[in-house]
């Protein structure tokens, strides 16, 4: 079982990302549903994890030894379906199932329906709960494996993640549960200062966490980043990446209408150009 | 070994299960969120503190992180007042334990159920917990009427793969069972033989409901009486057979009407043998009080019970 990566390099990072995002217009478009802009949003963070810090094995995805990765923010599943397929958990032939009838990739995620799919989601606030319970099993069984959590900004405004937030560090969990939060700025119902302002950096600091900023779409940067976050510290480590919404599509980008919509047969061939040239 | 039985809560149960379940082999953590002096889970805290911990004034945390242990094989118990465990935590009992891979191995033992928590009033008085998790597809849901079948069925409960709830009682009360009881899941228990109607009960209504077939038997009516520790899945033989044998059948449970016992009996007698049934339970919200006056203040009582009885009885064809 792997328990070391070999380090991807930057610029095979970047030719992912592009993948990925070429993979979650196409699914969007092609589901016409499902939610473009978190997925785009989240992009660096979840190739930069994938490729060069979980470990994990996609070949033997319920390795009991495997790093944990959760998305908290469910909505965001063209991202992730797109990284397991890319990344070899499944085929991404399945992508094109994505929220249709028979397929195992539901809208939101349904834990174990297709490898690697660690936890079901859809209602926000629950992943950082569900990674505290797996990291007590680990110390309990002498297991050394870590949990990454991905949250969304908006979802910062569920009561449960601050329960949570207030465990990890009781319970002594930093070296076991690394959280990141996708701080594109936009939730579903319009920008995020204006439906509930919130400090991510301030508000997690004062829970007792060291919080890791970082430019989201620097590949190296979210590399970087990450890197950081797998040292030793006295305080759990969060990464709050800063990221723009719909990234790499100009007319989703930082536009509160493409959170949870599909874009048409026009839009599609305009995003993919936009993703091959490298818009940024 | 039988002991003599005593009065005791069927909270009392809850550490003596899962120390049971332990020294069984199975490899359990029990989680607590700042009730467990109430919900008696510290004293298995204090035998496997390894195997314990409380995560503060935090029900849905509580839950995620049941889950969390659970999605690694373990047996995750729960534990809180029913009136929070499922109420502040429903969400989390769909989402993260119910959904997942047809129901994780998530078990819930509610305390202070019902109107006997008592003095605490309204806001602790559970009346819609069984409505909520009956409601949860793969959850099976028991009302232990004393401490040896809550025992019995903490354990039973804890060595099935999928989700459950337990529902435990606050105050003493008499013992229906000795240690010679084996309580089966899923299964009716017939407490008394009879046939001009059938008393189906969950919980501490169980005793209730013996009492009431005294006073019906001094009227010269049989009453057979069901312990239905089980609601969901219920005993679907078990209430037939007392339709077609007794032709008439009142539940009784410390619950609202909707959506507990007597809903999964209706709806069993609806769809295979339609019989004349009626409903004693909680329809209204409560007040403070001590738990046996507040049994009489909701007409949990043997002679509601009776009236009932006879009522059904009138309607037979």
């Amino acid at each position: 079982m792997p328990t070391s990566l070999a380090p991807v390099s930057i610029d095979e990072l970047r030719d992912i990302a592009k993948r990925v995002r070429t993979d979650i217009v196409t699914m969007v478009y092609q589901a016409q549903s499902g939610h473009p802009g978190g997925s785009l949003s989240a992009v660096e963070l979840g190739v930069s994890l994938f490729w060069n810090h979980l470990r994990c094995d996609p070949a033997n995805p319920t390795w009991p030894g495997r790093d944990r990765f959760i998305l908290s923010k469910g909505h965001a599943t063209p991202f992730y379906y797109s990284i397991l397929a890319e990344r070899g958990f499944f085929s991404t032939a399945l992508l094109s199932g994505f929220r249709s009838l028979g397929s195992p990739l539901q809208g939101h995620p349904s834990m174990s329906a297709a490898p690697g799919i660690e936890m079901s989601g859809g209602s926000l606030g629950q992943g950082l709960s569900f990674a505290i319970g797996q990291s007590l099993a680990a110390r309990l069984d002498k297991r050394d494996y870590r949990c990454w959590v991905l949250m969304g900004d908006g979802e910062l405004n569920e009561g449960q993640v601050w329960e949570a937030a207030m465990a990890v560090p009781h319970f002594g969990l930093g070296d076991r549960i690394i959280a990141m939060v996708d701080r594109n700025g936009i939730q579903n119902d319009g920008f995020a200062d204006t439906i509930m302002k919130t400090n991510p950096v301030e508000m997690w600091t004062g829970f007792g966490w060291h919080v890791i900023e970082c430019d989201g779409h620097d590949m190296a940067a979210v590399d970087q980043a990450l890197a950081e976050a797998e040292k030793p510290h006295d305080r759990p480590r969060l990464v709050v990446a800063h990221t723009v919404k719909g990234k790499g599509v100009s007319f989703m980008e930082n536009n509160p209408g493409f959170h949870g919509k599909a874009p048409t047969k026009e839009q599609l061939e305009q995003a993919l150009a936009e993703i091959q040239g490298g818009l940024s | 070994m039988t002991s003599a039985p005593v009065a005791a809560a069927t909270r009392e149960a809850y550490p003596a299960g899962l120390i049971d379940l332990v020294e069984q082999g199975v490899d359990v953590v029990a989680i607590d969120a700042d009730l467990s002096v109430s919900t008696m889970g510290y004293k298995f805290g204090e035998k496997y503190p390894e195997r314990w911990l409380t995560v503060g004034v935090a029900e849905q945390n509580m839950v995620g992180i049941a889950a969390g242990f659970a999605a690694t094989g373990k047996t995750a118990f729960i534990a809180s007042f029913a009136a929070f465990v499922p109420g502040r935590c429903f969400d989390q009992l769909r989402t993260s334990v119910a959904q997942p891979r047809g129901g994780l191995s998530v078990k819930c033992v509610a305390s202070h159920g019902g109107v006997t928590v008592g003095e605490d009033g309204m806001s602790a008085q559970a009346i819609e917990d069984l409505a909520l998790v009956t409601s949860l597809i793969p959850f099976d849901v028991v009302v232990p009427a004393d401490f040896e079948s809550a025992r019995q069925a903490i354990v039973a409960v804890g060595k099935t793969s999928g989700p459950a709830y337990v529902r435990t009682g606050r105050p003493k009360v008499d013992p229906i069972y000795d240690s010679s009881y084996r309580f089966e899941l899923g299964k009716a228990n017939t407490l008394r033989a009879g046939t001009d109607v059938t008393l189906i009960a969950c919980g501490i209504m169980v005793g209730v409901a013996l009492q009431a077939a005294e006073v019906l038997a001094s009227e010269g009516v049989s009453a057979r009486v069901l312990d239905m520790a089980t609601i969901k899945p219920v005993d679907r033989d078990a209430v037939l057979a007392a339709a077609r044998e007794t032709g008439a059948i009142v539940t009784a449970e410390e619950h609202q009407t909707h959506g507990g016992l007597g809903t999964q009996v209706a709806r069993v007698l609806a769809e295979e043998l339609p019989t004349p049934i009626g409903f004693v339970g909680v329809d209204r919200y409560g007040t403070s009080g001590k738990w046996d006056e507040l049994l009489g203040y909701f007409g949990l009582t043997p002679q509601r019970i009776a009236q009932a009885a006879r009522d059904v009885i009138a309607r037979k064809t």
